[in-house]
């Protein structure tokens, strides 16, 4: 039956501890596909699940079925590095990001799952005059436009992260830093888990090991999809499988401005706590923070150039370990653990699109690169809104597939068409 | 990390080599709008063979036409493209 | 293989003992009757040793002092050394008397997953319990000190790998060796022979030791490298493996040199893994304490480390390789309490053998193991009825897992061995052969043969030839015979599912599994996240199996259609600082200098990081601030003269006759009617029609040009002049150099430069001319080029040249009142100038219109980037937009501020270079980027900079400040 969720609370853990956690309910039911809904979406990621249940919930459609190829959360939501912040210098990403950061802000007890966000900020440092001045500029951006951010001394840097190697002659020597303090991590399973019991709990039909394997297009317009379990009609249908984005959109015969890249990251064993904020830096590619479980989190620039693999060069990961030793020298005796990539839809300007596609009745959910994490709130609500109504939330206008066309494209990095040179 | 056969220098570690673009991905000059958007911002992006252009950057400096599988990384075919050196 | 007669000193939580040569931490300790080595991470439980390799999840202690700090180390992998120090872990006060096992009280409260269900509160609440949450976790203590020793990488190359040193490891080496074949071997362990240690044998009539050494030996002569405390961690891509060599025990500090460990990039013909296999514990209530340990490893502690591991031992199994334990550990005279074998039949010879000796029961299956910090006895059922015995050891063998991981790594499929209860190495995808343990093959002989096979396959598969491959090895040893194990899974009637550990380190039980599993995480990768099963230090090598058939049971399928994790590297975790070998610290990047570098050092001028460039930002005086000599050394040049270091731009010389079509693809301006002789302005376009750079291009002569572009776009520059040459215009006549160190460069400029020049016995060119000469018979080409607004050059001489004619300049210049300037002052002149600057103003997102560009451009385009202009959003008069800005009061506007209409609201562009008057007022001014900024001269805006706590009042203005009928630098 669904929408007899039962609540988790400290109470019912403690109920549970009584009867031998034997009334637990499924988190999920496994449903088998009907024959139609009013929305198929396609990926049960991060993404894919938020769209579902913001559909649900916020929209009041709850003939969604979540059409998942494997398990939920397997995708990049799984894989990734976990950091959400919405601190972007272009106002396109600030808006949508910010959006974005204030609905995990109350996400844990609106899904009443436990994501483990923890906003313990994310520093940014800089390694010279010009670069504080670069993240002056960033922060005054933000806090124009009504987004936290704080300009942080060498000091104060030091007393924020005193593992930091903070000495003058340091090949980047630290020279202050720029903060944002809602800025985090979230546990990224969880997210999935969490969006999925609730959307779930709403009728949504979350539907594991079913692969999309063609789109049903009859006069131009979308009425379903081919499946590893069969045929399944549907009003809308709604792509949202990152870095398989390119796969599925030819299934309709799209051509996309996206091509597939690997990213990697890996995980120290675990350790207690030795660095309590997300460092990220300008002019080293690597970023780090440390689990609540101990594992220092490092992940770094991508493999640059287009594979499905899921498997990465071992240069990019000893890149990253220098790097990261280069900025906290004691993490030189931990010791990788895991080691992992994921296939990322890397846009052609580094920004996400979700909207319209060409084809009718068809929506597109992707080119998130290695940054959607962080958007998995933010990309459900407004891509729940653009299939409800037809037209795009004010937060994903700016985000539509026609922009490469029209030349609005959206290029935070500023280094154009080109994955590889991001 | 690839091995791959330079047609000017031999086998050699991936990581004298940058990976340049698809093929596909050309967009020339004197192109028509349609055409440059079509090459800039439309690709294939398959997840098995596809070709590719790289330079043999910290090498011969040489471009290498190669059909590369996306998944398992097998270089089918590789072959020297561009001037002369 | 201990030598008992040098003892060595070491430290365990501060007590001390003695060990011996060969020991590890874990035999020392043993041998000491310590049994306690561990907490756990969740339930702190106390945890003894439960293997004698990497395998091992329980017996983790912190090593060393200082920058040798290594936390979370394995006791059974770490060989004791003179001095060594560990601590345990994960407990306080102490490891006997652990506050944290509390935890282990309120264990049914916090089953699996317990925090997702709670701690749902707002925000400010859930800082408070993760905090307590964050403290609690975490193993070892984290590292606090920077590196001690030095890390480094090495490149091999091979025709045959070889990983592990065991019979198949050594007969594979053997045998391509002797083919022919350039061979590296690579083991894990202090000394090869990787279960001829722990079992004993003759081979080729050698007692095992002996047959090591001779075949060591062998190797050595026949060329092959051979390489011991070196674990192959991860096989990548095309054959290329990466190795980690230890040159010293974790904590230890090394000889001279101080290298610590080495990281091989090994890339080989053929891979042969005979990695062997790993023994699985069994499932049963209590199955961490202390005393239960893997048979095979009880029986390495017996033979290898000469300790009796316990004296009364209950063996429990599902094959016949845990007789050989029950026999080997009688031998050394401990007592066989009882024999607890799960299957229903077991009669090859060894079975017989031990059952003549002991007491051993069929059908018969752990229940219970009884005491807490040390196992005092078991319960089991046997055949129905439950009996009860006691003991101090429990040696446990649920089967064997072959060691498929880089198989696997290398995308090779795995095949299901179901009576093993074991995935085995399947097709392989590149040039993997798996042999021995690791390929599931059992009994001495079958090893020796499987691996020698290997060998010579491997060889022979690269052309080497096969037909002098040698013989496999001939064994003799007793009970030579496959193990027959028969995996049974489910946990005995009367287990207690709550203290029946799947992952010991991470406290992962049987219940937790089955809670996961009712709650629908059902896929293996849920379970393992949900439970956290498989994710501990040992990275589920122990527990991986045992938890998929719980799973598989629960689900009623099979183990191979529940699936199995993907195996990943590093084989065993791998400290950061061997990957990182030595490029970290000062050489994490390179650091690029120009040719006066050292001049400028002489001075100790602040410096100003541009790429991996240093280049000075003023030559401030004593006690002068460096805005102060910045603001000095620009007025200078505008009153008189000044010289700066202007080597890190980017330089091209490109030459043909096809020269100028070529160039006519790289830059927007036009390009054909250039005189020689003649320079101009020129700026490059990305394709999607982004302005990336710009610089100035010369016509040298009839087919040879000199572009010249910004510091950080002569990275990007042989990129593109590449992709032109080669890609979009093959046929053109044409070839090009970066000369950007070949050729350093110099600017003079200032009212007094064309007399600076001429005292170096040149005529000084006319503006956008150049001329070519000598300067004291080192050649020098002057161009007549200005960026700070005066009369102007820039004189490029050799690289190595450059030092002398920065010292005759110098002495001009002092002559004529000038200075030498830096990056602060240049600054100064370009923002008075109102030009643009690639980082600043060309920022990656503007086209030639947002920058006032556009009349400069190619009327008939062709060049790279034309064609996407055309797009409508380019040409939208919104965009932001270059203009000048000043402020109202004179005072001086933040950089990166940005540009409101009133105090609130959504900013209308930024402020990307602030600079100020240089006409005596110091007025400030900047350049901007602003919504159709053109559109606007005249207004007030606010420059705010909220981060640094700033407002300033500004109008817009044309962005030239400074002599904008630009008749100075003409003359
Ligand atoms: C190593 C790494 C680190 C990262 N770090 C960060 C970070 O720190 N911060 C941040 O904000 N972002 C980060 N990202 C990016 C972020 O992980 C992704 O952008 C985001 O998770 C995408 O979520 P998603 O739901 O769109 O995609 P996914 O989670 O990938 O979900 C797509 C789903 O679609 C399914 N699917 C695909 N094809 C089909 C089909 N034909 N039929 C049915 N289902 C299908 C897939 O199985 C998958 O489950 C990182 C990414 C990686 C790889
Ligand atoms: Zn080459």
């Amino acid at each position: 039956m669904p929408g007899a969720m039962k609540g988790y609370s400290a109470l019912a853990l403690l109920k549970g501890g009584f009867n031998g956690h034997k009334s637990w309910p499924r988190a999920w039911r496994a449903p088998e596909p009907k024959a139609f809904y009013d929305v198929v979406i396609v990926g049960g990621g991060g993404h894919g699940l938020a769209t579902a249940y913001y559909l649900a919930k916020v929209h009041g459609v709850r003939r969604v079925a979540v059409l998942e190829k494997s398990w939920i959360g397997g995708g990049n939501t799984g894989r990734n590095t976990t950091i959400v912040r919405s601190n972007y210098r272009l106002p396109q990403m600030q808006t949508f990001l910010e959006l974005s950061l204030k609905l995990w802000e109350g996400l844990s007890q609106e899904l009443n799952y436990n994501l483990m966000f923890s906003q313990r900020g994310a520093l940014l440092l800089g390694h010279s005059d010009s670069d504080m001045t670069r993240l002056a500029e960033l922060g005054d951006s933000l806090l124009t436009n009504g987004i936290d951010a704080k300009r942080l001394s060498r000091e104060q840097v030091a007393r924020l992260v005193p593992l930091l190697d903070m000495s003058p002659d340091a090949r980047f020597p630290v020279h202050g830093g720029l903060i944002q303090p809602r800025g985090g991590t979230a546990r990224h399973d969880a997210v999935a888990w969490g969006y999925a019991r609730a959307a779930d709990a709403l009728g949504v039909d979350v539907i594991q090991n079913c692969e999309v394997t063609g789109i049903d297009i009859q006069g131009g317009k979308t009425v379903g999809v081919q499946t590893t379990k069969g045929a399944i009609g549907a009003d809308r249908v709604a792509i949202c499988v990152a870095g398989d984005s390119s796969t599925v959109a030819a299934m309709a015969g799209l051509r996309l401005p996206i091509e597939s890249h690997m990213l990697q990251a890996f995980v120290s064993e675990p350790v207690k706590p030795m660095i309590n904020t997300v460092i990220m830096s300008r002019s080293i590619h690597c970023y780090i923070s440390q689990s609540d479980k101990g594992e220092i989190v490092l992940g770094g620039d991508p493999d640059l150039y287009p594979s499905y693999s899921k498997r990465g060069i071992p240069m990019r990961i000893e890149e990253v370990a220098g790097q990261a030793i280069g900025l906290v020298p004691a993490l030189s005796r931990l010791r990788m653990l895991r080691c992992w990539s994921g296939v990322t839809d890397m846009s052609f300007d580094g920004a996400p699109i979700i909207g319209k596609t060409p084809v009718e009745n068809l929506y597109l959910n992707g080119g998130w690169c290695y940054g959607g994490f962080k958007a998995t709130p933010g990309s459900g609500f407004v891509y729940a809104h653009t299939l409800a109504t037809g037209a795009p939330h004010p937060a994903n206008a700016p985000f539509g597939l026609e922009r490469f066309a029209s030349g609005a494209t959206i290029d935070e990095a500023a280094s154009g068409p080109q994955p590889q040179s991001r | 990390m690839f091995l791959i056969a330079c047609p000017h220098c031999g086998p050699r570690s991936q990581a004298e080599f940058v990976y340049e673009r698809a093929e596909e991905a050309v967009a020339y000059p004197d192109g028509t709008p349609q055409e440059t958007l079509a090459a800039l911002y439309t690709r294939a992006n398959p997840r098995d063979f596809a070709w590719e252009l790289w330079r043999h950057a910290y090498g011969c400096r040489g471009w290498i036409r190669m059909r590369r599988h996306r998944t398992t990384h097998e270089i089918a075919e590789i072959e020297a493209v561009g001037a002369r050196l | 293989m201990i030598d008992r007669d040098r003892g060595i000193a070491f430290t365990f939580d501060g007590r001390t003992y003695e060990g011996y040569p060969g020991d590890t931490l874990a035999s020392a300790l043993l041998a000491q009757g310590v049994h306690l080595m561990g907490r756990s991470f969740k339930y702190h439980r106390p945890r003894g040793v439960m293997a004698a390799g990497v395998e091992e999840p329980n017996a983790l202690v912190g090593v060393g002092t200082g920058g040798r700090f290594e936390p979370n180390t394995r006791a059974t992998d770490l060989f004791i050394y003179e001095g060594l120090k560990a601590v345990s872990q994960n407990r306080w006060p102490s490891l006997g008397l652990d506050i944290g096992a509390a935890n282990s009280l309120i264990a049914r409260f916090i089953p699996a997953g317990f925090y997702y269900k709670t701690f749902i509160g707002p925000p400010w609440l859930w800082k408070i319990y993760e905090h307590v949450i964050r403290q609690a976790a975490g193993l070892g203590a984290a590292p606090n000190a920077a590196e001690a020793d030095a890390f480094e990488h090495r490149a091999a190359f091979c025709d045959v790998l070889v990983v592990g040193s065991g019979p198949a490891g050594l007969a594979a080496a053997l045998a391509a060796s002797e083919a022919g074949a350039r061979v590296i071997l690579a083991e894990q362990d202090i000394r090869l022979g990787g279960a001829l240690l722990r079992d004993p044998a003759t081979l080729d009539g050698l007692s095992a030791l002996d047959w090591i050494a001779e075949a060591e030996a062998r190797l050595k002569t026949l060329g092959a490298r051979i390489l011991t405390r070196t674990t192959a961690m991860g096989y990548y891509d095309h054959n290329q493996l990466t190795l980690i060599e230890r040159r010293v025990e974790a904590g230890q500090t090394p000889g001279p040199g101080g290298l610590a460990q080495r990281l091989w990039r090994v890339r080989a013909g053929k891979v042969v893994i005979a990695a062997g296999a790993s023994e699985r514990p069994v499932l049963f209530s209590n199955n961490d304490r202390p005393g239960v340990m893997l048979a095979q490893a009880a029986r390495s502690y017996r033979r290898r480390f000469g300790v009796l591991p316990g004296r009364r031992a209950i063996i429990a199994t599902n094959n016949d390789d845990a007789y050989r334990t029950a026999l080997d550990l009688a031998e050394a005279g401990a007592e066989i309490v009882a024999i607890l074998d799960s299957r229903p039949l077991a009669d090859s010879p060894i079975c017989q053998a031990a059952r003549a000796k002991f007491r051993a029961h069929l059908d018969a299956r752990l229940v219970a193991a009884l005491g807490s910090k040390r196992v005092n006895g078991a319960t089991a059922v046997v055949a129905g009825r439950t009996i009860s015995v006691e003991g101090d050891l429990i040696a446990v063998s649920g089967g064997f897992t072959p060691l498929v991981h880089l198989h696997m790594q290398a995308g090779g499929a795995l095949d299901w061995n179901d009576a093993g209860g074991a995935f085995t190495p399947g097709a392989g995808r590149q040039g993997q052969i798996s042999a021995g343990a690791a390929a599931r093959r059992e009994g001495l002989s079958e090893v020796l043969a499987d691996g020698a096979r290997a060998g010579g396959e491997a060889a022979s598969a690269l052309g080497f030839r096969s037909g002098t491959a040698r013989e496999a090895p001939i064994a003799a040893t007793a009970f030579d015979a496959p193990h027959h194990t028969l995996a049974r899974f489910e946990t005995a009637p009367g287990v207690n599912l709550k203290t029946a550990f799947v992952d010991t380190q991470n406290d992962v039980t049987a219940a937790d599994i089955d809670l996961a599993w009712r709650e629908g995480y059902r896929s293996v990768e849920h379970l393992k996240r949900y439970t956290t099963l498989g994710m501990a230090t040992d990275q589920g090598k122990s527990s991986n199996i045992l938890g998929l058939a719980r799973l598989a049971a629960a689900e009623g399928r099979t183990v191979p259609e529940v699936g199995l994790t993907t195996f990943r590297p590093p084989f065993t975790p791998v400290t950061l600082g061997a990957l990182a070998g030595e490029a970290t610290g000062a050489d994490m990047a390179p650091l690029r200098r120009t040719p006066l570098f050292s001049v400028h050092a002489a001075l100790s001028p602040p410096w100003q990081p541009v790429g991996y460039w240093q280049r000075p930002r003023a030559y401030p005086r004593p006690g002068e601030s460096l805005a102060a000599a910045g603001l000095r050394e620009a007025l200078c040049v505008r009153q008189s003269v000044g010289m700066t270091d202007i080597s890190t731009l980017g330089k091209f010389e490109i030459v043909g006759p096809d020269a100028a079509a070529f160039l006519a693809r790289i830059c927007a301006t036009p390009v054909a009617k250039l005189a020689v002789g003649r320079g101009r302005y020129t700026f490059m376009l990305r394709e999607d029609g982004m302005v990336v750079d710009d610089g100035t291009l010369w016509r040298l002569d009839e087919h040879r040009y000199l572009l010249t572009s910004s510091t950080g776009g002569a990275d990007r520059m042989p990129a593109l002049l590449s992709y032109v040459r080669h890609i979009l215009d093959p046929g053109l006549k044409v070839a090009f150099a970066s000369v950007q160190e070949r050729w350093g460069a110099v600017a003079v400029a200032g009212p007094g430069a064309a007399a600076v020049v001429r005292s170096l016995g040149l005529e000084p060119p006319a503006h956008m001319g150049l001329t070519r000469g000598s300067v004291d018979a080192g050649q020098v080409l002057v161009l007549a080029a200005s960026y700070s607004g005066e009369r102007a050059f820039e004189i490029y001489a050799p690289a190595h040249e450059l030092t002398d004619l920065w010292r005759r300049l110098d002495t001009a210049i002092t002559s004529e009142g000038g200075t030498t300037y830096g990056l602060e002052a240049l600054e100064l002149l370009r923002i008075e100038k109102g030009h643009i600057e690639t980082g600043a103003e060309i920022d990656g997102r503007r086209t030639p219109g947002d920058l006032d560009l556009q009349r400069m451009l190619r009327g008939k385009g062709g060049y790279v980037g034309a064609p996407a202009l055309a797009r409508p959003a380019l040409t939208d008069p919104q965009r932001l937009r270059f203009v000048g800005l000043e402020a109202v009061s004179g005072a001086p506007i933040p950089e990166g501020a940005m540009l409101l209409t009133k105090a609130a609201g959504r900013p209308h562009g930024h402020v990307t270079s602030a600079g100020l008057r240089l006409d005596g007022s110091g007025a400030g001014i900047a350049l901007s980027l602003l919504k159709a900024g053109p559109e606007r001269l005249g207004e007030t805006l606010i420059a705010a900079s909220p981060s640094r706590g700033r407002n300033v009042l500004v109008r817009v203005v044309s962005p030239v400040f400074h002599d904008p009928e630009g008749t100075r630098y003409r003359e």
